[in-house]
């Protein structure tokens, strides 16, 4: 599967990670090389076969509606780039 | 006390207990060890205060004959896990100065035990890679050379600082984590034992999240009774985590018992892979011998869909990571580059944030998992994850343990495959599929390459039996008696 | 059928619901952090919610009993085996940069809902799914210009999202599914419905179509937050729509958000393009497994819902649809006239609760379980009606007393202010004849067969008795002596 520059900068978009458009190219190679060699997989026949997403033999367990308390706000807010009055704050998100 | 850190982890437990020494006499020692293999870049982040301090706690127990089953004894932690008041970093410049005010579950319980932290280790970012170059804070360097070289060559990864600082003895131990083999192949590039777990064995509660349904936590440490010990305090149930495994965890200590005798063993024909060295074939030979020759039998398996266990992971482990990852938006911690929208914050902050391969783990995870393109990557590849998963439930109907060579080669230079993915990627060809199917490996070294490096060997298990591998990898070190050091970074 | 008159004919509404609700539980769906509304910022907050690294989420059974309660309230199937799922997209009040919620195998398939419609009309509508997801936190963008704060309280908070077929054909008919899903929400317990409070947010799908023909392309309009907000938002998005295709232009399938202020939808400015999901069943999390008879258990625990109240409040009570259907509306007013009609009769009851009650409620802007006249002191002064002892229209000032008093005790107030009805006929004939021999000219119209003059002297004898008298005895008396 060859990635053409488009598409890179389409993927790039969703994942929020800026590509300088100089770069679009020579990623665009790199991934399609990752692709083309994940491609072997075509070679498996998986007709019948289910899909795993886990590998534990075992059931979801439950946790009961117990309040076990929130962090305390200075911890939840520490780390932050940017805070205002117990906030997190960011660039004006326009909707 | 000249020595102490070139004591294994359990000579030491015995010597504390026995007073021959103090847990801050050791402590001692092991800051020193690790300060004077400083020019590896094995650790982030030092934390000799901190060790003082639990060592004199250690000693207070210690003294009063209530020593913990780890007491006293410094560990190094791969600086994935969270750790309370102290800097996790992932090794990426995204979580700058992030310092979490919460602490894993498996770093919890090794203190609840006494264990003593020397600091967090240096690793590939987010443990993204095969040879612990790919961090924000530098390439780590393994302790090992090429006999009459001093090129350096790489510890390989992701667990490389973990793998390298136990391999220098800074650290009795350490923790690490194995994705696809984040334990094992540095553990054989370093000379040193390491043993990823059942999946469910440990918590993955705290720690930095790659790909969430193979990380698994294990131990690094000099010999597989020392592993055995760590993995005790390391592995159990927690309710803070739905994938952890609610079964007892059994005294693997005790389950080396020296005695294979009728144990079946398997040797997977699959793994006689192209491009893999004579030396590397010639100690798998020699692991065979040696397990025949303490009782065991050999038997032919096959693990037919081996050579598709590469690609698979790498869309099953991008793909998880590109959601993983999504949390490092610069809103809640670490950095964040501004920009004139949220959007433009979120690019630039990302863009800076993370390295070359984990942008590039990321977009490959974005794009299998994208519109029109899930059913052809994704869903594909956890079809072929159950066919290796079954390949390995039949080689159990006739085998009671895999025996494998843990890596193709030994370990490379710094700087060598870095221009090739692919290439970088394939050092995890023996050790990814037990991984997708959530079985415990081991690792460990079973003798030198011809220039002088370590190799070796893995055994996998069923699930839930790191006894069997354990004992089995017992019988293996006995019989390999490798005693080898490496020359660099050991402050010798 | 519901059409709306175009320029160029006649065109249907195709409308379907897409209902959040907020499930009613001590902690959040995946953390033990509290849900209460309207605490301080960020104060609510695990650092699971907060999507700390290394946060695993754990599920709250409760809220799975919540939403398989509210499946088999809808009379849907219950997939006993569901699957979380990764939905991905970022917005700084989604901490994980994914939402953990359920797409393939949600937890609840295929149900309905019946909607009570003016003239004792119902229509069924179709529940497409019911599934479980965390709820977002809240972002506020007018505190500060160029800023948005951003409040993670309600971040992983359990929802239910609701989806309905697109079933409904005018706004009338998605107010009563909102109306009607609410009530059931609120008897099965499971949603308080409070739509100022955000606990309920609905998505309304709209589309127009030439009658009979295929569906045409649809507007999702975002976050509605009132019923009177969702109605207006469909009647001036199906009107846009229709000028658009009249004039010869195209749908665009797009978000909007509906602007209350102006009663407008517009489109949003994120691009529909940058929405590619990317869902995948969560690592994080097993597959959610459920026990058959669990399932079973909570079915027979489950209250009676409206509907089933309805038709016996029409068979076993002999109601009639309309009162039914007020009746069981809302689960309060249900309970209070359950309690009232217990051992009277319930046409009496109905009409007190629906008359009396509902006029002094709605007077004074309460609800049903603030009145101060509990259903206990009603029935006991509906007793006082049927023993005799008062008059209806006596009863009438009672219950007003007990409103305004707060007095519990109708029998103590009758009796405290001289209100017990004469029976006695004695002194009834007596006021009779008073009022007879003074109204020589109404005699005389009833016996030229003026039948209403009637009512004239039942009011002058209830005058003079201070409303006192038994009109039954009074009527009787009063036709016999009119006939000498």
């Amino acid at each position: 599967m060859s990635l053409d520059k488009a598409t890179v900068a389409k993927i790039a978009r969703l994942a929020r990670i800026k590509v300088p458009d100089d770069d679009l190219a020579a990623l665009a190679g790199e991934l399609s090389n990752i692709l083309d060699w994940i491609e072997q997989l075509n070679e498996v026949d998986t007709r019948d076969v289910p899909p795993m997403t886990h590998v534990a033999a075992m059931k979801l367990k439950w946790r009961q509606d117990e309040v076990t308390g929130a962090a305390p706000r200075d911890d939840v807010i520490a780390n932050a780039p940017e805070e205002r009055d117990g906030f997190f704050t960011v660039p004006k998100v326009l909707e | 006390m000249a020595g102490l850190a070139d004591l294994t982890l359990a000579e030491a437990r015995d010597g504390l207990r026995n007073k021959d020494f103090s847990a801050l006499e050791l402590a001692e020692a092991e800051i020193t060890a690790v300060e004077a293999a400083r020019g590896l870049n094995a650790f982030i982040t030092e934390t000799p205060e901190r060790a003082l301090a639990q060592a004199q706690r250690s000693d207070a127990r210690l003294a009063k004959g209530e020593g913990l089953a780890l007491d006293g004894l410094p560990l190094a932690i791969k600086d994935l896990f969270c750790t309370e008041g102290t800097l996790t970093t992932a090794a990426s410049h995204i979580l700058d100065g992030f310092t979490p005010r919460y602490e894993s579950t498996v770093t919890a319980k090794l203190w609840a035990a006494g264990a003593v932290m020397l600091g967090k280790t240096n690793l590939d970012e987010f443990a993204m890679g095969s040879s612990s170059t790919q961090s924000h804070y530098g390439p780590v360097e393994n302790p090992w050379r090429q006999a009459g070289e001093d090129r350096p060559l790489v510890p390989g990864g992701s667990s490389g600082g973990s793998a390298a600082a136990v391999a220098a003895r800074a650290g009795l131990g350490a923790t690490g984590t194995d994705t696809g083999g984040s334990i094992r192949q540095p553990a054989s590039f370093c000379g040193v034992v390491g043993m990823k777990p059942t999946y469910g064995r440990c918590s993955r509660f705290g720690i930095v999240a790659f790909a969430s349904s193979l990380d698994q936590a294990g131990p690094f440490a000099r010999t597989v009774r020392d592993c055995a010990i760590l993995l005790g305090a390391m592995a159990g149930y927690d309710p803070r985590d739905s994938t952890s495994a609610d079964v007892e965890v059994p005294d693997f200590e005790a389950a080396l018992s020296g005695d294979v005798r009728g144990l079946k063993v398997g040797i997977p024909d699959e793994y006689r892979v192209d491009g893999m060295g004579g030396e590397i074939e010639k100690l798998w030979r020699q692991g065979i011998d040696w397990l025949e020759g303490a009782g065991a039998e050999t038997v032919e398996i096959s693990l037919p869909h081996t050579r598709y266990a590469l690609p698979c992971y790498y869309i099953l482990a991008p793909a998880e990571a590109s959601a993983n990852l999504a949390r490092y938006d610069g809103v809640r911690y670490g950095l964040r580059v501004p920009g004139d929208s949220i959007d433009e914050m979120y690019e630039n902050t990302r863009a800076e944030g993370f390295g070359q391969e984990v942008k590039r783990r990321v977009l490959i995870g974005t794009y299998v998992l994208s519109a029109g393109y899930y059913d052809a990557y994704y869903l594909k590849a956890q079809r072929v994850r159950t066919l290796i998963s079954r390949d390995f439930t039949e080689a159990f109907e006739k085998a009671d343990v895999i025996l494998t060579p843990t890596t193709p080669s030994a370990a490379f230079a710094v700087g060598e495959k870095m221009d090739d993915p692919i290439a970088m990627y394939l050092n995890d060809v023996f050790t990814v599929p037990a991984s997708l199917a959530g079985l415990p490996g081991i690792s460990l070294p079973a003798g030198l390459s011809d220039a002088g490096l370590p190799l070796g060997l893995q055994l996998i298990g069923r699930a839930f039996d790191e006894e069997t591998v354990l004992r089995t990898a017992g019988v293996l070190e006995d019989a390999a008696a490798f005693d080898a050091r490496p020359g660099r970074g050991v402050g010798e | 059928m519901t059409l709306i008159e175009g320029r160029t004919g006649e065109w249907e509404c195709v409308i379907g619901l897409e209902i959040h609700a907020q499930v009613i539980s001590k902690a959040k769906l995946f953390s033990g952090a509290p849900t209460d509304f309207g605490a301080e910022p960020n104060t609510q907050v695990s650092f699971v919610d907060a999507a700390m690294p290394g946060m695993l989420p754990v599920i709250n059974g409760f809220c799975v009993e919540q939403a398989v309660r509210t499946g088999l309230g809808l009379e849907a199937e219950i997939n006993l085996t569901s699957v979380f799922d990764r939905k991905n997209y970022f917005y700084p009040d989604l901490p994980q940069g994914y939402q953990i919620s359920q797409f393939p195998l949600p937890i609840v398939g295929k149900g309905s809902i019946t909607l009570d419609l003016e003239g004792g009309e119902t229509r069924t509508i179709g529940i497409e799914r019911l599934h479980l997801e965390q709820d977002a936190g809240k972002s506020l963008h007018d505190r500060e210009p160029g800023a948005t704060y951003i409040d993670l309280n309600r971040s992983g908070v359990a929802l239910m999202e609701i989806v309905s077929e697109p079933d409904m054909r005018s706004a009338e008919e998605a107010g009563a599914y909102i109306r009607k899903l609410r009530s059931i929400l609120r008897y099965l317990g499971t949603c308080d419905g409070n739509m100022e409070e955000g606990s309920l947010r609905a998505d309304v799908n709209v589309s127009v179509r030439r009658p009979g023909e295929d569906l045409g392309t649809r507007c999702e309009i975002k976050n509605v937050n009132s019923v009177r907000f969702v109605q207006q938002a469909i009647e001036y998005e199906a009107a846009r729509q229709i000028d658009i295709i009249e004039d010869g232009g195209v749908i665009a399938q797009e978000t909007r958000l509906f602007d209350p202020s102006r009663g407008e939808t517009r489109p949003m400015r994120t691009k529909e393009e940058s929405h590619d999901y990317r869902y995948f069943p969560d690592p994080d999390l097993l597959p959610l497994e459920l026990d058959a008879e669990w399932v079973a258990d909570i079915k027979a625990s489950l209250p009676e819902l409206p509907e089933a109240k309805k038709a016996r409040f029409m068979a076993d009570l002999d109601l009639d649809a309309y009162d039914a259907g007020v009746l069981v509306a809302e689960r309060e007013t249900a309970e209070y006239f359950e309690a009232v009609a217990e051992g009277r009769d319930a046409k009496a009851c109905a009409n007190w609760v629906m008359g009396d009650l509902f006029a002094a409620l709605n007077k004074a802007g309460l609800g049903i379980n603030e009145a101060p006249v509990s259903a206990a002191s009603l029935g006991a002064l509906i007793d006082l009606i049927d023993d005799g002892t008062i008059s209806r229209r006596i009863a009438k000032e009672v219950f007003e007393t007990m409103w305004r008093t707060g007095s519990k005790d109708a029998a103590a107030i009758v009796a405290e202010k001289g209100l017990e009805q004469i029976s006695d006929s004695g002194a009834i004939e007596a006021e009779i004849d008073k009022v007879i021999a003074a109204n020589p000219g109404q005699v005389a119209a009833f016996k030229g067969g003026n039948e209403k003059v009637i009512g004239w002297f039942v009011g002058q004898i209830m005058k003079a008795t201070e409303g006192k008298a038994n009109p039954r005895t009074v009527n009787e008396i009063l036709r016999r002596k009119l006939a000498d």
